[in-house]
């Protein structure tokens, strides 16, 4: 029963991760960049939800609608600034700019907000759900998190392979010059990627702050960091594979904490990661894609 | 597009203008320069911000009575022991003569050493570390040492027969909370408590606790030393709640703060033990007050590290009128003064009464036993 209480609290860590991780592997699958500032986009849509529930008592609904619209605008103005003009320079100054973006985002937030942690109520209750007679327990945040995970996760591949913009969407990703002769706006485009990249920022936040509850600027560069990880780790760019990846990311983690050792699960987690991408480069379902010379 | 562009330029111009126009009120030789580094930014800077906060209170109180006057600058080192040593030349450079060491023990560990090199004479309010201190006679601390605490937590669960069977779950990559469980197991073996399990936590793994808890529970532990800070203890509390475990819980200093998280349920946190040099609750006179001109001038409740660097200015201020000391001294001269003084003198603050320090910097005040009831911390003495 130990076990599978274990198996339970890493699934509940994964799937926080793995809704963090189809953020990344949305925007990087399309866009092409790392965008570093996705971790602290989620910290933004978790603080405009804690000030709309907590401070002007809204319905939870409300405040995560609220953090998706806030987030989607952020993530648009974001994208115009500081992504667009640098669309021909070389990736390495889009990732530093991801990375001066995400100082930005957290020390805006701290200046706004203060770095006084607050207390996040869940927007989904904090009851748990009791299977065996009580023997174990799952929380309504985790089964929220796994279910908003496949909808988010279904809904993604549909509109990719079956919608205009997404369709344009894969014609950006493989080649933006081709994409721009066949008629399709790629500036556009990018921002529509932006926009639902920073909306399911929101979604995660809210989620990644009713599972583990204090809020701080700094709330999202660590779980973005690991859920980057879980993104590579499933392939990244793939949308399926961010759900793999994270979920077995959580469950890696909390094994190796509860059988090796609390003081090197870290060290395993990421010695997993390097033994995977040195057998598999492109991640668990990453596609291998041949470069046409 | 051009003119924005121009706008810009034209503000940031008129803010760097700005900022170089705050320059110091006072001519040299009139005060005394105290800087200071701590973390204003960043995932600490809730205690550098405090400790800022707190010894600003002080010198202003100060400077307004005539008599000895302070400057104090404040520079961000972001709990970060290089930026913390870029922060400290930049105050050497401003021409600081007295220090407040740096406000948490990483980047205190880095500054003192150039306390130590360069003879500035420093007390840190609320860097806890020993190494801060040690083999450095004029760096001095104003908050307990970690040993100290770890061993008088044991000290106080043994006398008090809190708990049998005792769990602990610390932050392995953080010196404050690794000296406080390791003077804590030295000490709860000499006294014969049991301790049946230990588990660890670092930065970047500090959201999930369920491992640690289950593994606590069991273990049968009745009760769980918690030598951290509020932010992680918090969530402990939460998750073990919702898991249905209720040990007894005992904190130490760093839980301080934990009730005035927004939107904290303190029901959560009923029945927290904790030592702490600080309790804003205090009926004291000097206390009451502190508190008050704290929630009118920065709108929260002061915790420890503000109430300890509000004491540490008040201890300088102190030991610089008993040694005479004049604002014109060179550093070297105010620093032989201030380590005569301070090895000498009693000082009664805020965070406690006859104070007194010993040739190694660390003082000597006991620490008081506190327990959260319905939402206020009360007495346990």
């Amino acid at each position: 029963m130990t076990f599978l209480n274990y198996l339970l609290s890493g699934i509940s860590l994964g799937s926080i991760y793995a809704i963090i991780a189809l953020g990344y592997t949305m925007v990087y699958g399309i866009a092409k960049m790392l965008n570093f500032a996705h971790g602290d986009v989620i910290m933004v849509g978790a603080y405009i939800c804690f000030f709309a529930v907590a401070r002007y008592h809204m319905p939870p609904v409300v405040g995560v609608l609220a953090a998706m619209a806030v987030c989607t605008v952020l993530g648009i103005v974001v994208e115009r600034l500081a992504y667009k003009p640098l669309r021909a320079a070389p990736s390495l100054a889009v990732l530093i700019t991801a990375i001066g973006v995400s100082y930005f985002l957290q020390n805006g937030a701290q200046l706004l907000w203060t770095p006084n942690p607050k207390v996040f109520s869940s927007v989904v209750g904090t009851g748990r759900l009791a299977l065996f007679g009580g023997q174990l327990t799952v929380s309504y945040v985790t089964i929220t998190t796994i279910v908003s995970c496949i909808v988010i996760m279904v809904a993604l591949t549909w509109f990719t392979g079956n919608t205009k913009m997404g369709k344009a969407m894969r014609a950006c990703s493989e080649d933006k010059g081709a994409a721009q002769l066949m008629g399709i706006n790629v500036n556009s485009t990018i921002s529509v990627t932006f926009a639902i990249g920073s909306a399911l920022a929101a979604v995660a936040g809210v989620l990644l702050c009713s599972a583990y509850p204090t809020l701080v600027p700094t709330t999202g560069s660590m779980p973005g960091i690991k859920a980057f990880t879980a993104a590579v780790f499933g392939g990244i760019g793939s949308i399926p594979g961010a759900f793999v990846g994270g979920l077995l990311l959580g469950v890696i983690e909390i094994f190796a904490k509860a059988y090796i050792s609390t003081q090197l699960s870290d060290a395993v987690v990421f010695a997993v990661l390097i033994v995977v991408l040195l057998v598999k480069p492109t991640g668990l379902l990453g596609k291998k894609v041949s470069e046409k010379v | 597009m051009k003119n924005t562009k121009k706008l810009i330029s034209f503000i940031m111009v008129v803010t760097m203008i700005l900022a170089l126009c705050s320059v110091s009120a006072l001519a040299d030789g009139e005060a005394f320069k105290l800087g200071a580094t701590g973390p204003l930014t960043g995932g600490a800077a809730i205690y550098g911000n405090a400790a800022a906060n707190g010894a600003q209170i002080a010198v202003d109180e100060i400077n307004a009575e005539g008599g000895i006057q302070f400057e104090l600058k404040y520079e961000d080192d972001a709990h970060d022991a290089e930026k913390a040593v870029n922060a400290y030349n930049a105050l050497k450079d401003w021409g600081m003569q007295i220090s407040l060491g740096s406000v948490t023990s990483a980047p205190a560990n880095a500054t003192s050493a150039e306390n130590f090199a360069d003879r500035i004479f420093a007390l840190t309010p609320s860097a806890s570390a020993p190494t801060v201190i040690d083999g450095k006679d004029n760096v001095f601390q104003m908050c307990f040492a970690d040993p100290n605490q770890g061993g008088a937590s044991a000290q106080y669960i043994s006398d008090m027969a809190l708990g049998s069977k005792i769990a602990i779950i610390w932050k392995n990559d953080e010196d404050y909370s690794t000296g406080i469980r390791n003077s804590f197991v030295t000490k709860a073996e000499e006294l014969g408590l049991e301790i049946v399990s230990e588990t660890t936590f670092a930065a970047g793994n500090d959201t999930d606790f369920s491992v640690q808890l289950t593994e606590a529970q069991n273990a049968g532990a009745d009760l769980v030393f918690l030598p951290m800070y509020y932010q992680p203890a918090s969530l402990i509390l939460s998750q073990a709640a919702a898991m249905g475990y209720a040990p007894k819980w005992f904190g130490v200093d760093g839980m301080d703060g934990i009730l005035t998280m927004e939107g904290f349920d303190p029901t959560m946190a009923e029945g927290v033990m904790l030592l702490t040099p600080f309790n804003a609750d205090s009926e004291d006179e000097a206390t009451v007050a502190f508190v008050e001109k704290y929630q009118e001038l920065y709108n929260e409740v002061p915790n420890q590290f503000a109430a300890d660097a509000y004491d540490c200015v008040y201890a300088l201020k102190q030991a610089l009128e008993a040694a005479g000391a004049t604002p014109d001294m060179t550093n070297e001269e105010l620093n032989d003064l201030m380590i005569e003084q301070f090895t000498s003198m009693t000082f009664d603050g805020l965070t406690g009464d006859g104070m007194t320090w010993d040739s190694t910097g660390a003082v000597s005040k006991s620490p008081k036993g506190m327990v959260i009831e319905n939402g206020v911390y009360v007495g346990l003495d």
